[in-house]
């Protein structure tokens, strides 16, 4: 593999572009995916069944702290992509961490709010609106589980083998999953959660 | 005793205990054959393991052959049962089953790896690249693929076919109305399937827009890599409708939740609202890149250039932006409005403009050309005319008023077939015989090939003009059995005898291969079609590397340009080539997900959790590999090269 030090080392072998690229038209894809999630949360939203709606179950305080953290992880990867880019691996490692630990946190409040769900009879069989409010908020949450899983992967790669082209391509990847997570919560936050309390 | 019950067809007939025996016979000659031969290593080292795009792409022509027969073996039954008024061959949960499968088989497991195999095989050769973007993933989408056909294949003997129709439409597929687990196949077979093709997506995608050879700007790529690349962004963005509408299916069935339901606020017509935004944009996934076979061998037998490139291209590209607006037509009369309806019923019309571009586009080629008749060019000639009917018919059913007429009758299934079967399985049938040579080093033969060309095509009319008529008659489409006085019967015998036509085209086929195979001869050289684009600049069969020397190009038909204004293709010396390693890890998780697929299909929860777990451990090993690929020598190269060369 001929390597361009010239680029950035994420950049820098003909693969590694081809792997990004591919990957922004897999999110392409995950847009169309959650696009598809959106709208049909928007079509069953109003059809509550038997069930509670949306402004009688959700709680402000937990959903802040998740896009709290949320949020904050994805500034703290964005720190970690420049400290690659500027070839300090103990730098970079510290802030992936940091990123998957906010990352983890977020997982825990979603599964107590999830918890907190079924207990006041909101559960996935009670009304359409429920199944596809749980379904979008756990597809993003199995996203989430999903990225810390990867990110593990990827810190212990870099751990073993030092940032090589191979290694700086697959966080930068990551990153950009870990950003695209973030965008997508920010429209749950505005149109599942904001919109459904107002 | 409860365990095994689960694993019976429910509706099990004569038909289904000879099929598994057949089945189990099958299975074991193979598995015999190849312990006798000792060829397990050979298919275990050259073909399961390959990540080389053109055997990949051999394999997918191999498995949409396979289902063509399948399906085809489904059609068969079908008009047998309607050939004559009250016949007692199948009963109506049959005849449900077998227009169920009969259509996910056509579809999904048959057109679709169709256009996969030339896909695979053709793009990089014409873009002049050595493999396609991401080699792994492309032999992990065959494989998903295949696990898919395959699940859904076994649902004939194991648990029971889906029977709520192709569509799947709900409440008709929950729980409450197709209490066996047919639909559960249906759900997993396309979800796994539709995920080995959103691969697919993403890596043509890639590869077209990233690995052409120098001098090849996107204007100036031939018409089939253009009408790849259109297909491939129309896949990405229409798959993931259908992943989400079947993951909504799936749980509504397995987890009793309330998607589509018709009690606590379920939506039944969601679930059409969201198959129809994929299915659509599928139709176009499978009918454009048929184009772009058309546009290559219509040009290469006039001899001349394609008529209108740029035209051929934007209306391609106006196909794909409209084919994601029409998708209401197909309920035009479930009821949502004068309104609704106009303005889909428009969007639906305005696809006729593009694509009568293209008609004129070839017709105009042709004009100006002298024709040469070749099989392949025999296909191309017979689909214009059959394929203006299906089109014409379709601005007929798009006109919503009118639909009210034509809907769910046999009209319809008319339609669709006069421009699925010229449009896509003539180019398919067309591109498999013109790239035959170049896939397997000799010439299916000519006229063997035209007597089946001939055959197909006018049993294809026999087969389904008499269901213009019966339909606007006001015979149902899935009706098992109709009675004398409705006076169906003749054009329904009409109708039968053209479906056993083209059983014989077919066979006339599989007969053509084994017999050129045979005879045919091995020295035809590499461009036996005299033809215009890169992919027969190189020799036939294609070796492991494509070409020795990646080629430079100044214009869309880079080989006769080389051939007649004397452009130089190959300039430099050969240099080491790297290559991809083969790997087992594809196959392996294909087995995985059938085994996935299987356990979900049947609620079986144990099994599924540890197969789920047994992808993400595929998937952190293939993160954890070190794999940089080989390199084949220059010496290597130049032995191959001579050797090619020696065969000519």
């Amino acid at each position: 593999m001929k390597i361009d030090h010239s680029l950035p080392l994420e950049y820098s072998t003909d693969q590694n572009k081809l792997n990004i690229l591919g990957f922004w038209i897999f999110l392409g894809a995950e847009i169309m995916l959650f696009g598809t999630l959106f709208a049909s949360y928007f079509t069953l939203v109003d059809r509550t069944g038997t069930g509670p709606t949306g402004a009688e179950i959700f709680e402000i305080a937990p959903v802040l702290i998740e896009t709290i953290l949320l949020l904050t992880s994805s500034f703290i990867i964005g720190l970690g992509i420049h400290a690659m880019r500027i070839g300090n691996k103990k730098a970079m490692m510290i802030f992936f961490g940091i990123t998957l630990l906010l990352g983890a946190g977020f997982l825990g409040f979603e599964i107590y709010e999830f918890v907190h769900y079924v207990h006041v009879g909101a559960g996935l069989q009670t009304s359409a609106f429920t199944a596809i409010l749980l379904t979008t908020l756990g597809t993003h949450g199995a996203h989430v589980t999903f990225g810390l899983i990867w990110g593990i992967f990827i810190l212990l790669q870099i751990k073993k083998r030092g940032l090589t082209p191979e290694t700086a391509n697959k966080s930068f990847i990551f990153s950009l999953y870990w950003h695209f997570l973030d965008v997508v919560w920010i429209f749950i936050f505005s149109f599942v959660y904001l919109k459904g309390m107002m | 005793m409860d365990f095994f019950s689960r694993f019976a067809v429910p509706h099990p007939s004569p038909a289904i205990y000879a099929s598994m025996v057949a089945i189990g016979l099958t299975v074991i000659a193979v598995i015999a054959g190849l312990t006798y031969f000792k060829k397990w290593g050979y298919l275990w080292r050259e073909w399961l393991t390959t990540v080389d795009h053109k055997r990949i792409g051999i394999m997918y022509l191999i498995s949409a052959l396979i289902m063509l027969f399948r399906g085809g073996a489904d059609a068969i039954m079908m008009r047998a049962q309607l050939a004559v008024p009250e016949n007692k061959l199948l009963d109506a949960q049959h005849y449900n089953e077998i227009f169920s499968t009969h259509g996910v088989v056509m579809i999904i497991f048959m057109a679709m790896p169709f256009i996969m195999a030339l896909m695979n095989f053709v793009v990089p050769l014409q873009i002049g690249a050595r493999d396609v973007a991401f080699p792994r993933l492309n032999a992990l989408s065959f494989w998903l693929f295949f696990a898919g056909a395959m699940l859904l294949n076994i649902s004939f003997v194991v648990g029971g076919s889906p029977d709520a129709g192709w569509t799947s439409y709900f409440p008709l597929a929950g729980n409450e109305f197709s209490e066996s687990v047919g639909t559960n196949y249906y759900m997993f077979a396309l979800q796994i399937s539709g995920l080995g093709t959103l691969m697919t997506g993403i890596n043509m995608i890639t590869t077209i827009l990233k690995m052409r050879a120098p001098g090849m700007t996107m204007m100036k790529m031939p018409m089939f890599t253009w009408s790849s690349l259109v297909a491939n962004i129309i896949i990405v963005f229409a798959f993931p409708v259908l992943t989400v509408a079947l993951l909504m299916g799936t749980m509504d069935r397995l987890f009793a939740t309330n998607f589509f339901t018709t009690s606590n606020g379920g939506m039944d017509m969601l679930w059409a609202n969201l198959f129809w935004v994929w299915g659509h944009p599928e139709v176009y996934i499978l009918i454009l890149p048929a184009f772009g076979i058309y546009s290559e061998i219509i040009s290469t037998f006039s001899k001349r250039n394609l008529y209108g490139y740029k035209s051929m291209v934007g209306s391609m590209v106006i196909i794909s932006l409209l084919s994601f607006l029409v998708w209401t037509h197909h309920f035009f009369t479930m009821g949502q409005g004068a309104l609704t309806n106009s303005i889909f019923s428009i969007t639906t019309m305005a696809i006729a403009v593009p694509t009568g571009v293209k008609i004129f586009n070839w017709l105009f080629t042709l004009w100006k050309g002298k024709i040469v008749i070749t099989t392949p060019m025999l296909y191309s000639i017979l689909f214009l005319p059959t394929f203006t009917i299906g089109g014409v018919t379709g601005v007929m059913l798009a006109m919503s008023a009118a639909d009210y007429q034509y809907h769910n009758t046999m009209f319809l299934v008319a339609h669709f077939h006069m421009v699925i079967i010229p449009g896509v399985v003539f180019a398919m049938l067309a591109g498999l015989t013109y790239y035959w040579p170049k896939m397997f080093g000799f010439m299916l033969n000519e006229k063997i090939g035209k007597i089946a060309a001939w055959v197909i095509s006018i049993s294809t009319l026999v087969a389904f003009m008499p269901m213009f008529f019966s339909g606007l008659d006001g015979q149902a489409r899935r009706m098992y059995t109709y009675s004398e006085s409705t006076g169906f019967g003749i054009w329904n015998m009409i109708s039968f005898i053209g479906a056993f036509g083209m059983a014989i085209g077919f066979a006339l086929i599989v007969y053509n291969i084994y017999y050129s195979t045979r005879y045919a001869s091995r020295d035809i050289g590499s461009d036996p079609w005299d033809a215009r684009s890169l992919e027969w600049a190189t020799h036939n069969p294609v070796p492991e590397y494509n070409f020795a020397i990646i080629p430079q190009v100044e214009s869309s038909e880079g080989l006769w340009d080389a051939k007649k204004k004397g452009h130089v293709l190959f300039k430099g010396d050969y240099e080491k080539i790297h290559m991809p390693n083969n790997s087992g890890v594809p196959f392996i998780m294909g087995a995985i997900f059938f085994a996935w697929g299987f356990s979900f299909v049947f609620g079986l929860w144990i099994p599924g959790i540890l197969t789920t777990i047994g992808i993400f451990v595929c998937m952190a090993l293939r993160s954890f590999e070190k794999d940089h690929g080989r390199y084949i020598s220059v010496k290597e190269i130049e032995e191959t090269e001579t050797k090619m060369r020696g065969a000519k």
